[in-house]
């Protein structure tokens, strides 16, 4: 199953897990099971359907311009990371 | 840069490709070199207004009223602007290609509404019949301001006391938002393994804490824009700009407009290294535009770029990191408080994701805050936020090298990051080459030769960056004669139109000569993002490759019904289409057949590549320490670099010169001198002490091609990760010749000859 690898700030809404399987096909569902599982984690991470400003997705390493359609298989990773831009 | 004669430019350095790894002149070499080129402030258009500034002479201050009556009343004057005119931007986030920005912020940073934040914060713009009047016009604006004080630094500006510059920012924490208002707009951690275990189990820890100034990113040429609100509601803006479709997507929100009606017309770029991302005088330009129904161009001074537009951060970094007794990282911990500026949004989230890209730490912690201050918002700068953090991280491992007598570039190979090694920020490496860099000095000409003399020191660092992706779009059209019409929305800063042009070129098999490429406005080519990220070459690049592979089924379908054949039975290999019983046509020959028997040949093609792959630099360098005036001698610099494949090797080598010698500006002297009221104090070229080529050797580069698996041509970014490693390298040298560590930068000659009478004076010299 897809692993979500949980930001430290979260932890304590998801009693100190680091990491978590989810049984998704997409961000959009990993993301909807971790609400699910784990209350509070969802508008942490996402707003107005889509990924938060300031926050992006990296799927297996590489983030993801799809967002919450960026399909998973069944080894991803997920890493919920800072936006950034170049210069 | 030495000349390269005729017969070199057609041999590809690669070997596995006919046009890539050549280097063929540039298609707009003559232009440049000609001065024919044309600029932002050369445009010129019936009837265009020049238009003048006011801005604010205090950093931080409320306004109180402004009164443009005298202003309005000068003859000549046409119009005048205050943030009165713009939309009211309600406070909420746009996404704008690269990044998202908070409108309200992004509106009160072109005209200030009812505080000033920063000195030469921009309060009010007038356009009248010629810049002088323009000008004396802007000195009858009153402003009545009532004056707050200033905070100028991330570490002043954290304290609880510290003078507020938003009254409604509180730190957000992934969500997580503060109950109490504070100048720190986010706090970001990333956490890996059992630090306090990994430290345990360290024979040597080393702590430090280090400071860098606010540097400029010392573009050439000053921020410009024209603009024409045309009776139509259609708006056209001449600029100069890395973001041709995010201008007019920034605009049009800040004028509260459907993006459709602003038009972006390119011009040439002198230079931008990320400063010219951000709108700052379209709008404006705009707003006069349509009060006086004439085009209306504003021209910024040097002084207003330096107080005016994004410099890069400021910043405040402290590392720990642990090692054992074999050598091998055990722990690693950083601290990063960069300064955003005015408003929130430095680049400190990347600096904390590459503080310790460059090894394999099984045990880490990172924290970063984003730290408002009364300083212009801080902007993008060739791979921003890394070059702080790699001052620190690899003084630190010099100095864990030295107590521990390990070879410093042994010690980055046996720890340096490799496909598999898991970041501390979390994603897992692909295939990289930062070993291979490391491998390249280590083995290079310049390392084998030992380097004697007093008060000389040889040094070495390492450097990350992410490289990005985006979208990018390009369509060519082919000519009957067998040449290429290629277009595309990037940005040329740095010799992109022969690189994107090269790729075209290569996938059908012609010369780079034969294709013709052209930078266009926004209604021209489809959605492109920012000249930035070194993105252009990679993304725009495979846009282009895309663009060669639909002219070649194109190609493939117009042979077949030349040759009564099926499509299947033709293929496109080496420059041609060939079909059954060893038919073939060149490309020139299938051109010229197809503009006689159809419609016209024209491929597109558009990208949104997701891996960039990731960038590795190592800078080797020698210097000479003045001891009685602290000014360094760079004597010897190499530096090598992982480019994926080299497109035009000549401007990867230009890329990693560049950003070689930006950072060496940042290393020894550049930084922005605030007085105790947050001005300025050298905005000029003057008094802004860039390098120049009489402080500079020759910057010998190593060209290391680990081709990015996520690419056709495996192109990495360039452009950016050549100016992380210089700071941190500089330092390690400079402490080879004087024993003196520096943790601050500039390490510039007063600083350095203050560390070394400390030193002298605790050694009891005299």
């Amino acid at each position: 199953m897809p692993t979500v690898f949980i930001p430290p700030s979260l932890r304590k809404l998801t009693g100190n897990q680091e990491r978590i399987e989810v049984a998704a096909l997409s961000v959009r569902d990993a993301i909807a099971e971790l609400e699910d599982r784990y209350p509070g984690v969802g508008p942490r991470l996402c707003a107005d359907g889509a990924i938060k400003p300031g926050l992006s997705v990296a799927v297996d390493g590489n983030i993801s311009s799809l967002g919450l359609l960026q399909k998973l298989k069944p080894d991803s990773e997920l890493h919920f990371l800072p936006a950034i831009g170049g210069g | 840069m030495a000349t390269v004669e005729k017969e070199q430019q057609a041999v590809s350095t690669n070997g596995h490709y006919k046009v890539i790894g050549t280097r063929p002149i540039r298609h707009d070499g003559v232009d440049k070199v000609t001065g024919r080129a044309r600029y932002g402030a050369d445009t010129r258009l019936t009837g265009m207004l020049p238009a003048a500034m006011l801005r604010s002479p205090h950093a931080h201050a409320n306004i109180k009223s402004i009164d443009t009556s005298k202003a309005e009343a000068l003859p000549g004057v046409r119009a005048v602007v205050t943030s009165a005119d713009l939309p009211d931007a309600t406070d909420r986030v746009a996404n704008l290609g690269e990044g998202t920005v908070n409108l309200k912020h992004l509106s009160d940073n072109v005209l200030a509404g009812d505080k000033v934040l920063y000195r030469g914060h921009a309060i009010a713009a007038v356009a009248a019949d010629n810049i002088h009047i323009a000008q004396e016009a802007v000195k009858l604006i009153q402003v009545e301001y009532e004056l707050l004080p200033p905070v100028l630094t991330a570490l002043e500006a954290m304290k609880p006391d510290a003078p507020l510059l938003h009254d409604d920012l509180r730190t957000d924490d992934l969500g997580e938002i503060a109950d109490t208002p504070s100048n720190v707009a986010t706090h970001i951690r990333f956490e890996k393994g059992d630090v306090e275990a990994g430290f345990a189990a360290a024979e040597v820890v080393v702590e430090r804490e280090f400071h860098t100034a606010t540097v400029h990113q010392g573009y050439i040429e000053p921020h410009n824009a024209t603009a024409l609100w045309n009776a139509d509601g259609h708006i056209t803006i001449w600029m100069s700009t890395q973001g041709t479709c995010t201008a007019p997507q920034q605009t049009a929100e800040l004028l509260d407009l459907p993006v459709s009606r602003v038009k972006v017309v390119p011009m040439e770029i002198g230079g931008g290294f990320g400063g010219k991302i951000s709108v700052y005088l379209p709008p404006v330009a705009a707003i006069l535009s349509k009060k006086t129904g004439r085009p209306v161009q504003l021209v910024m001074s040097r002084t207003d770029v330096f107080e005016a537009t994004g410099p890069t951060p400021g910043s405040a970094i402290r590392i720990k990191m642990g090692v054992d007794g074999q050598g091998r990282i055990t722990a690693a911990e950083a601290w990063l408080a960069y300064e955003a500026g005015a408003y929130p949004g430095s680049p400190v989230g990347a600096g904390a994701m590459c503080v310790f890209a460059c090894y394999d730490v099984p045990n880490g912690k990172v924290d970063g805050y984003d730290i408002v201050v009364n300083k212009p918002r801080t902007n993008a700068y060739r791979a921003p936020g890394a070059t702080n953090a790699a001052f620190a991280v690899e003084t630190v491992v010099d100095e864990i090298c030295e107590k521990l007598k390990l070879d410093p570039i042994e010690f980055r190979i046996n720890n340096g990051a490799k496909k598999g090694t898991r970041r501390i920020d979390g994603p897992v490496y692909p295939r990289i080459g930062m070993e291979e860099t490391m491998a390249a000095i280590r083995d290079c000409e310049h390392n084998r030769t030992p380097l004697e003399g007093k008060h000389r020191g040889r040094g070495v660092a390492t450097g990350f960056w992410f490289n990005i992706g985006l979208k990018s779009t390009a369509q060519a059209t082919v000519n009957p004669d067998g040449t290429v019409a290629l277009i595309e929305g990037s940005t040329d800063i740095g010799g992109t139109r022969a690189s994107i042009a090269m790729q075209l070129a290569e996938t059908l098999g012609i010369a780079a000569e034969d294709v013709v490429p052209t930078v266009v406005d926004t209604d021209s080519i489809g959605y492109t993002d920012v000249t930035g990220g070194s993105r252009v070459t990679f993304a725009t690049g495979w846009a282009a490759y895309l663009a060669a592979k639909d002219i070649q089924g194109q190609m493939i379908e117009r042979a077949a019904k030349i040759w009564d054949c099926d499509v299947t039975a033709v293929d496109y290999k080496d420059g041609g289409v060939v079909g059954p019983d060893g038919k073939r046509f060149s490309f020139k020959e299938i051109a010229a057949e197809a503009h006689k028997i159809g419609e016209p040949v024209i491929g597109r093609g558009s990208a949104d590549p997701q891996e960039p792959g990731g960038a590795f630099g190592t800078h080797l360098v020698d210097v000479e320490v003045d001891m009685d005036t602290g000014k360094v001698t760079i004597l010897r610099y190499t530096a090598a670099q992982d480019v994926g494949t080299a497109i035009h090797p000549a401007y990867v080598e230009g890329q990693i010169q560049g950003g070689a010698v930006q950072g060496i500006g940042w290393a020894l002297n550049e930084e922005y001198f605030y007085d105790d009221q947050g001005t300025m104090r050298n905005s000029t070229y003057l008094d802004y002490r860039m390098p120049t080529t009489y402080d500079l050797p020759m910057i010998d580069t190593i060209i290391v091609e680990v081709p990015n698996p996520g690419h056709p041509y495996g192109v990495r970014g360039v452009g950016e990760v050549p100016i992380v490693p210089p700071p941190a390298a500089l330092a390690n040298a400079i402490y080879q010749a004087t024993g003196v560590r520096m943790h601050e930068l500039p390490m510039s000659p007063p600083r350095l000859l203050h560390e070394i009478l400390k030193q002298r004076a605790s050694n009891g010299d005299q």
